[in-house]
């Protein structure tokens, strides 16, 4: 049975790269545009993991992280989030605010698969 | 990837479009924090989209004027005028290193350092920051040249009590470790509290493991990467101990456990949702211009259905011929709201156009604009850009004074120029309204003379010098500037408007300003039309100019004739008319009683007469082809429910032939 896994972030074209490269390594994909977005379709359906951008308009991926964590079901989803370098900073609130992981853009598709697989099992 | 590339460059396109909205709404509000998270959004998934899209020297030259704009946000570097000149100078570099075939060559790279170097000046102590120390976690293994050989290693984690709430799960990472060679395992439980205190989200185990690897230290730390601050991690090597490996116990499985149950509900969902409905769609337009075609030619069809159906008087036939054609009617309407664009991200445009224009002259103008949201036609949205561009310069460089001479005449000493849209019927008036000048209709009427467009002596209305305006060739700027003198003049913008099947109207009150008004069609694709007959030739005349028809009888016109008139007396307004019975040299079958429609054209009433108006027609509008580009005045051909074709007519033309 395949994963299903949350992509949040307001660059479609990032979006897109992000679902091809997860549905060609068999993942069902969902996405969403911003963190608003993100937190309605994640308490629509189960997600096994969720992968954020950061800075989204509406709702920034920490504030999102936030919602999720702070929810009544499956708040303990791993959650992944997508940096530039190392914003340092911006990991470390995403961290606290209860982030699993990150992985930093620029990212060659199978460091994604990579980690989608780390925190799946 | 190649789709995900273009992708990206169109959103690159709208991200910039947006960055510069942001610039310049920043400009007038520096404080306003939300436009600098703006401008830094957009430059930020420039940034990071850009280099995994192969557009390196885009993203890395955007790394730089982002890493300014984070000093902005954090307060830093207060938002001035130079800083959002330089930071648009910056975007349209961005914007010119993404339009690269190719990479970019060192004339660019070299402009795009100056351009670093000057926003670096405007910095306090433009630290180097962020400069990728950090690669991705998982990227290659970080050093790959001191790898030793088969190490055992002793690794004692310990989570924190939050581990679990981070979305970790420590069964994984010691399954991951036990990929990496020969692992032992054991869990100590001692601190597991009795049931009634234990917290299911608390993590109480610790582990202590025995891992033989050749995969090197850094492997096993990659493992734990993403909890190295949610644990306490200890890493020795032990190159002979193996005395203390215990029994094999499996990791608690427990952690998974509220999770394991919404399994089963899990699979029902997958299986109802599909994939979340993108709230959009891009399309490609040939794809749209297809579907209207198609839709264009059901109507044709459909047409021939209705005439069919009334021509046999079955009345189930006629029925469904009736719904047939309200189905294809709202399928129009609907194929046609398809190519429909809102005009506002055009006006936008504009903003930059009138900032750069009025900094150059140094005049002040405020550029304010209502009814973005009105929908026009794609095709007219792009060819009402320039045409709009050079009505805008008209207005800076003729128009608006210099804010000296406007406080002199008491006008406030910025400039306005208003953009607006509207829906009026079938049509969408755009209106260009500025609070300069005016234009003097005696100067226009000196040009004019001068240009040998009039005669001295000439007895014009004022409304009449106006219109010369539009003449060909006629240009009021007393020197050709930079802006206005391209050799394009008000008469390019009049036959561009001509050619959407538009008008141009021009208001001016000389010291309060210019108006002009472009009335246009929402749709090139199909029209309203006025089915007329000239002997057994059909004709179409736009509807939506179409004001009245009256009729005029052979001996009316006789009695003009004799006169060497041609005028009619409508309620008594007079109306010249023009006898296209004439204009196209058809004589034979002339009816007794004919028929004169009576048409608004270029500001003016005129009457067409024909022979029979049977009636509107939904015109679909087909091209005539090169080979007719000589008649002018037949803008296009439409095929009838019976297979003939009908002659579009271009009233403007017309009247000019």
């Amino acid at each position: 049975m395949s994963k299903t896994i949350l992509i949040v972030d307001d660059s479609a074209s990032m979006r897109q790269l992000v679902t091809l490269t997860l549905n060609n390594a068999g993942f069902n994909v969902i996405q969403a545009k911003d963190g608003k977005d993100g937190v309605n379709k994640f308490s629509r359906d189960k997600m096994d993991l969720v992968i954020t951008d950061l800075n989204m308009p509406v709702m920034d991926g920490i504030e999102m992280i936030r919602q999720i964590r702070s929810g009544n079901s499956h708040q303990f989803v791993p959650i992944i989030l997508l940096t530039t370098e190392s914003q340092e900073e911006k990991k470390k609130q995403g961290k606290q605010a209860g982030a699993t992981g990150w992985i930093v853009k620029p990212f060659k598709p199978e460091q994604l698969v990579a980690v989608a697989k780390k925190v799946l099992g | 990837m190649d789709i995900s590339a273009d992708t990206f460059k169109e959103e690159a396109c709208d991200l910039l479009e947006e960055l510069e909205t942001a610039l310049l709404e920043l400009e007038e509000t520096p404080e306003d924090m939300d436009l600098v998270g703006r401008v830094f959004r957009a430059m930020h998934t420039i940034k990071g989209s850009g280099a995994m899209f192969g557009f390196d020297a885009a993203s890395a030259f955007t790394h730089h004027v982002e890493s300014a704009f984070d000093l902005v946000r954090d307060g830093k570097v207060a938002v001035s005028k130079p800083l959002i000149n330089l930071t648009l100078t910056a975007r349209d570099h961005i914007s010119t290193l993404l339009d690269l075939d190719g990479p970019a060559d060192d004339g660019l790279l070299a402009q795009g350092d100056a351009l670093i170097k000057k926003l670096r000046e405007m910095m306090p102590d433009a630290g180097e920051n962020g400069t990728g120390q950090d690669a991705s976690p998982l990227g290659e293994p970080n050093d790959a040249r001191d790898i030793p050989a088969v190490v055992t290693f002793r690794i004692w984690f310990k989570p924190f009590a939050h581990l679990l709430s981070t979305g970790n799960n420590p069964r994984l990472l010691l399954d991951e470790l036990r990929e990496l060679g020969q692992c032992s395992v054991v869990a100590h439980t001692g601190d597991i509290p009795d049931l009634e205190s234990l917290d299911p989200r608390s993590c109480y185990l610790l582990w202590d493991i025995l891992l033989t690897t050749d995969k090197g230290e850094n492997a096993i730390k990659d493992v734990f990467i993403f909890v190295e601050d949610d644990c306490e991690l200890v890493l020795e090597p032990v190159y002979d101990d193996r005395k203390d490996e215990a029994e094999h116990k499996p990791p608690p499985s427990d952690v998974r456990a509220p999770l394991t149950e919404q399994e089963q509900i899990k699979q029902q969902l997958r299986q109802k949702k599909e994939k979340a409905a993108a709230a959009s769609l891009r399309v490609p337009v040939d794809k749209l211009n297809q579907l209207v075609a198609l839709v264009g030619e059901l109507v044709t069809v459909q047409a021939r259905l209705s005439r069919h159906a009334a021509g046999h008087k079955h009345p189930e036939l006629v029925s469904i011929a009736e719904d047939v054609e309200m189905l294809s009617s709202d399928l129009r309407d609907n194929a046609m709201s398809l190519r429909m664009l809102e005009i506002g991200s055009t006006f936008s445009t504009f903003r930059r156009l009138v900032r750069d224009l009025s900094d150059e002259q140094g005049k002040a103008i405020e550029l304010t604009t209502s009814g973005g949201e009105t929908e026009l036609d794609k095709t007219v949205i792009e060819q009402l850009k320039d045409p709009l561009v050079h009505i805008i310069r008209n207005s800076i460089d003729h128009g608006i004074e210099a804010p000296g001479i406007r406080k002199e005449q008491g006008k406030p000493p910025a400039g306005s120029i208003h953009l607006s849209a509207e829906h009026s019927g079938a049509n969408v008036l755009i209106r260009i309204k500025d609070d300069g000048r005016g234009i003097d209709p005696e100067i226009i009427r000196e040009k004019a003379v001068q240009k040998e467009l009039i005669l001295p002596g000439d007895d014009l209305t004022p409304k009449q010098i106006l219109q010369l305006v539009f003449a060909p060739g006629f240009s009021t700027a007393a020197q050709v500037t930079d802006l206005s003198g391209r050799g394009v003049g008000m008469d390019v913008v009049k036959r561009k408007i001509a050619n959407l099947n538009g008008e141009v109207a021009l208001e001016s009150v000389k010291g309060k300003g210019t108006t002009l008004t472009l009335k246009l069609p929402l749709t090139l694709a199909i029209i309203d039309g006025l089915l007329v007959t000239l002997a057994d030739n059909y004709f179409i005349l736009p509807l939506s100019s179409v004001e009245e028809c009256v009729e005029l009888s052979m001996s009316e016109q006789n009695k003009n004739r004799k006169k060497n008139r041609q005028i009619l007396n409508i309620r008594g307004d007079m109306v010249p008319y023009i006898r296209l019975r004439d204009e196209y040299g058809i004589t034979r079958d002339e009816p007794e009683l004919q028929q004169v429609v009576v048409m608004r054209v270029n500001g003016g009433r005129t009457g067409f007469v024909v022979d029979n108006v049977i009636g509107s027609h939904q015109t679909v509008i087909k091209n005539i082809g090169n080979a007719f580009r000589q008649a002018r005045d037949i803008s296009g051909a439409t095929i009838l429910g019976d297979g003939r074709v009908a002659l579009i007519l271009d009233v403007n033309k017309v009247l000019e032939v």
